[in-house]
This record gives C-alpha cells, sequence and structure tokens, in this order.
C-alpha cells in the first residue's frame, strides 16, 4: 500500500510537510503543581509535574541541584492490542531520552536538594507520542512555575514512499523508511533530542533536520497561545494587545 | 523510575586539564579530536556460543556471544526471524556498576545497539523462516561489557556486529510432514551489510569521537550515528542533558560517515564476514 498518493497527499490526507491536528490545555488535573494535556493526531495525552519536592530516599537528592525524574508510560488500553502495564525496555528508554531533552531547558540549580518529577501518560497513542510528550511536559513545567531558560517543543521528520515528510502518523512510522524525532528550544535555537530509526542519506538528514525544526516553530506558537490562553483567558487576537 | 546514576567522579584538575587542551583542539591522551582509540577484536573467543567477539577500544572491553534457538515468530512479522539484542554491564566491568537487573543506561546501550542493526537489515530476517507463522529461527545477541572506559554504545556495537558476521548457526531443515531436524551442517547467518555505530561527544565547543570515561564524565552531549554499507544514516541517538546546535549536528553527520568507512575496514580485516549464504 502507498503512504503517499500521485497528488502528493498522504494516507490521512496531509500534505508532506503538514502537522496533524494539535490540540493543548494547560492547567488540567487540579492536584499536580503543574499540567497539561495534547492532542496530536491520534495521540492523546496527560503530562503532569510534581514538584520541586523532597526527595524520597533523601541519600538521592543533589546538595547542588534538583533532580529529574520523567516517567512515559503508556496505558493498557492505548493501543490496538492490550498493553501490559508494566513498564517495557522502550519505556524505560523513552523515559530516559524525554528527560535529556527536557534537562537543557530547567534551571535546576534552583531548587537545590528537591525533585522535579514529570509524569507523562499515554491515553491513547499514535506515532510521534515522545515528541508529543515532551511539547506536553514543558508546558506543565511552565505551568508549575518551575525556572526555564526556554520551553522545549518536539516533533518528527522522516520518509515514507521515498519523500520526506513531517510528524509522522504509526502507520507511517512502521511502513515508513524512516523516522528522526527532534526537540528543540527555539529561543536559544539548541536541539536536545535526536534520534534515528530507518534509512537516511546525509543530504536527507539534513533536510530532515530542517523539517522538523519548521514543524516544531509551529509548535511553539501553539504552545504559547495555550499558555496565553491558561493565564490570561485570552484567544491571540487579545494576547497580543498584552504584550 | 530510575534513581540516580552513579558518576565517574572526576577531580577538578583533571576536568579543566581536559577542557584548557582541548581549547587547542587537543586531548589528554593525545589523540586528534577524529582519532579513534585503539581497536582490537578477537572472534571465536566463547567456542560454545555459535558465534562470538571480544572487543577492545582503548580500555572498554566487550564481549558479545550469539546462540540460536527456534521460536515462534511476531504475529505481526509471520515470515521473519526473530533479533534479541541485549546488552549488560557486569558487575566486574567497573567501581561504579553493581549486579542486578539492568538500568536505564544498559536499555538504552541494547536498544541502541539493536537499532542500528535491524534498521541496516543487517541480516536479512526473511531468510530465518522454517514455517512461516510457526517456526523460525531466533538470534539472541546477549553483550556483556568487562571493563567501563567510555564509548560502550560503538564498542558493544562492534563487538555484536563482529560477532554477528562470523557466526555459525545450526541448520535445520523441514520435512514434508512438517517435521523440523537439525541437518549437522553449521551455515552463517545471512548477512547483508556491516552497520557501523560512531560517537561523537560535545565538551564546550569541542566535538570528538570515541570519548574516553573521563571524557564522558565531562561531556555536555553525545550523538551515536550508525552507518552501512551505502553511506546511510540508519540509526542515531542523541544522549546527555546538553544540547547541540544544528550546524553540529551537520558537522557529527559528515565525521560519522567518514569515520564509519574506516573502522569497517578495521573490522573487516580482523573478522571473516560470512559469505555465499543462499
Amino acid at each position: 500500500m502507498s503512504l503517499i498518493d500521485e497528488i502528493g497527499k498522504r494516507v490521512d490526507g496531509r500534505a508532506l510537510d503538514e502537522l496533524r491536528p494539535v490540540r493543548l490545555e494547560v492547567g488540567i488535573l487540579p492536584n499536580a503543581d503543574g499540567s497539561a494535556y495534547i492532542e496530536m493526531g491520534k495521540n492523546k495525552i496527560m503530562a503532569a509535574v510534581y514538584g520541586p519536592r523532597q526527595v524520597h530516599p533523601r541519600h538521592i537528592s543533589q546538595s547542588e541541584n534538583a533532580i529529574l525524574r520523567v516517567r512515559y508510560h503508556m496505558s493498557p488500553f492505548s493501543t490496538d492490542t492490550r498493553k501490559n502495564p508494566a513498564p517495557s525496555r522502550r519505556e524505560i528508554e523513552i523515559s530516559k531520552v524525554i528527560k535529556e531533552a527536557l534537562q537543557p531547558a530547567l534551571l535546576l540549580e534552583d531548587y537545590p536538594r528537591t525533585a522535579i518529577d514529570v509524569y507523562l501518560e499515554v491515553l491513547q497513542s499514535d506515532g510521534g507520542s515522545r515528541c508529543a510528550c515532551i511539547t506536553a511536559a514543558s508546558l506543565a513545567l511552565a505551568d508549575a512555575g518551575i525556572n526555564m531558560s526556554d520551553m522545549v517543543v518536539a516533533c518528527a521528520a522522516g520518509k515514507a514512499d521515498g519523500k520526506l515528510i513531517l510528524d509522522l502518523s504509526d502507520q507511517e512510522d512502521k511502513e515508513g523508511q524512516a523516522d528522526m524525532p527532534v526537540a528543540w528550544m527555539p529561543n536559544l535555537d539548541q536541539i536536545t533530542l535526536l534520534q534515528l530509526d530507518g534509512k537516511l542519506t546525509q543530504q536527507e538528514f539534513a533536510q530532515a533536520l530542517n523539517l522538523a525544526l519548521s514543524g516544531c516553530s509551529k509548535l511553539y506558537e501553539m504552545q504559547k497561545d495555550a499558555l496565553r490562553k491558561r493565564y490570561f483567558g485570552a484567544s491571540e487576537a487579545t494576547s497580543e494587545a498584552i504584550e | 523510575m530510575a534513581g540516580q546514576k552513579k558518576y565517574l567522579l572526576l577531580p577538578n584538575i583533571t576536568a579543566d586539564k581536559i577542557k584548557n587542551l582541548l581549547k587547542s583542539g587537543k586531548r589528554s591522551d593525545g589523540r586528534g579530536l577524529t582519532d579513534y582509540r585503539k581497536l582490537t577484536v578477537e572472534v571465536g573467543t566463547v567456542p560454545k556460543a555459535e558465534g562470538s567477539a571480544l572487543v577492545k577500544l582503548g580500555e572498554s572491553y566487550v564481549i558479545a556471544g550469539i546462540k540460536v534457538d527456534l521460536g515462534t515468530p511476531f504475529p505481526d512479522t509471520p515470515d521473519k526471524g526473530v533479533l534479541v539484542v541485549n546488552a549488560e554491564v557486569l558487575p566486574v566491568a567497573s567501581f561504579y556498576a553493581e549486579p542486578g537487573p539492568p538500568d536505564e543506561d544498559a536499555i538504552e546501550l541494547s536498544r541502541v545497539i539493536d537499532r542500528g542493526v535491524r534498521e541496516s537489515e543487517m541480516i536479512d530476517l526473511s531468510k530465518l523462516v522454517l514455517i512461516p507463522g510457526q517456526k523460525v529461527y531466533t538470534v539472541f545477541a546477549d553483550v556483556s561489557v568487562l571493563n567501563v572506559d567510555g564509548n560502550l554504545f560503538d564498542a558493544a556495537s562492534y563487538a555484536v556486529v563482529s560477532a554477528l558476521s562470523q557466526a555459525r548457526i545450526p541448520e535445520y531443515a523441514v520435512d514434508g510432514q512438517g517435521n523440523i531436524e537439525a541437518t549437522g551442517n553449521r551455515i552463517p547467518l545471512p548477512i547483508t551489510t556491516l552497520p557501523i555505530s560512531v560517537t561523537t561527544a560535545k565538551i564546550g565547543d569541542s566535538l570528538l569521537v570515541d570519548p574516553t570515561g573521563e571524557e564522558e564524565a565531562i561531556m555536555d552531549a553525545r550523538l551515536t550515528l550508525t552507518c552501512d554499507e551505502e553511506g546511510h544514516f540508519c540509526a542515531g541517538q542523541k544522549g546527555g542533558a546538553g544540547t547541540f546546535t544544528k550546524n553540529e549536528l551537520l558537522r557529527i553527520a559528515e565525521i560519522a560517515r567518514e569515520k564509519s568507512e574506516e573502522i569497517r575496514a578495521q573490522l573487516r580485516a580482523m573478522i571473516q564476514v560470512a559469505k555465499g549464504y543462499t
């Protein structure tokens, strides 16, 4: 089955460089210090931040900075066939790369001897859930009022039917030739995550990187909008007036 | 959720020395920024394994062994054999290593090696099927780190690739009634390419390949890129709490392409790649 038709449309009708529909909400969980919700294609993901708070066990705390802990978890009902709720090796690896994608933006030295916990629950999964998680986690961290030097946004680029595409769906990820998730700090222009599965030439690697960053820029605008909505209750038009 | 990793504690004076040398493009062990440490590969170290390799990259020692079993294929790939890669850092390997189940670092290590072997299609898994949907070869590549001195991603990846490429697995045949029997022959795995992983670390503004344990202790970030023989990138993984600029990533891609060819030639000279498999 082909993933791109003769007029260059993808299976879900998108253009090659088009994002899936995205919905972002901030501050949706009353108990959490910060929270966010993202829908990106079929992904539905909750992000909650607890902390800075006391570390248990105490001996893992660090005297100079906060420790950041991230758990990426998929609900058993989030996939086509039930997912065992125990953390898989995939989830442990993704938790680690998400932590390392968020950490560069956080001023952890402002909170010595504490822990900041980021919990990411994938309620329904689609391609690119780690990217959606990073975009949501960054919003939840901002909502928690954690000191940050920038936001972090993430988006994948990849290759299907020999063409470079933005923001892969689950089907494009599985049946396509490459998937490259990228996370980016938009104001500092720094890349905080890069993974690659599948084959790209050196030239395609450079093009895919540019494509992923263009997706990240669009997502960053949506992130700002979601924060404005939460804190000023305003749509883009009025929030521009505030600026 | 993982606890806190135990870091190599590097005295400030050593860290400063490394950083100061890097300012003039030098490294504390005298290497250039894009030089690998001495690489040696010994294959067939463990004769009971179907394939094995002991790799030494500087003072990082890694041993990989291949075992093959018959098993059932995954439901979504009924016409493909199964490949399982598992990595462990043994307690013999370092002051900081502890016995117990693999932590997040070891899991990341196995998954990045797996990605390189799988995505490069190094082994043609479609040739490892006896009865589609029912019986296939399951190839286990287990890799153990024996001594840690940085760049485990590359050392472990070379060990797995070397062990796979020289493995001789028991041959099975299916008769008319669907019975499976060992023929007594040993056959090589269907190898199509040698994927080579190249890890580049960033310390300050410097990019350097094959970081030592000391360099890793102070690096900002690293990027591992795996290249196949056609020069495609087939796997990538960024690690560490630092960041890269776009230009740095493009430079690393260039380094990875060049170094992968050099390392592949070295590996090839040290192992005998299975040939003539049909």
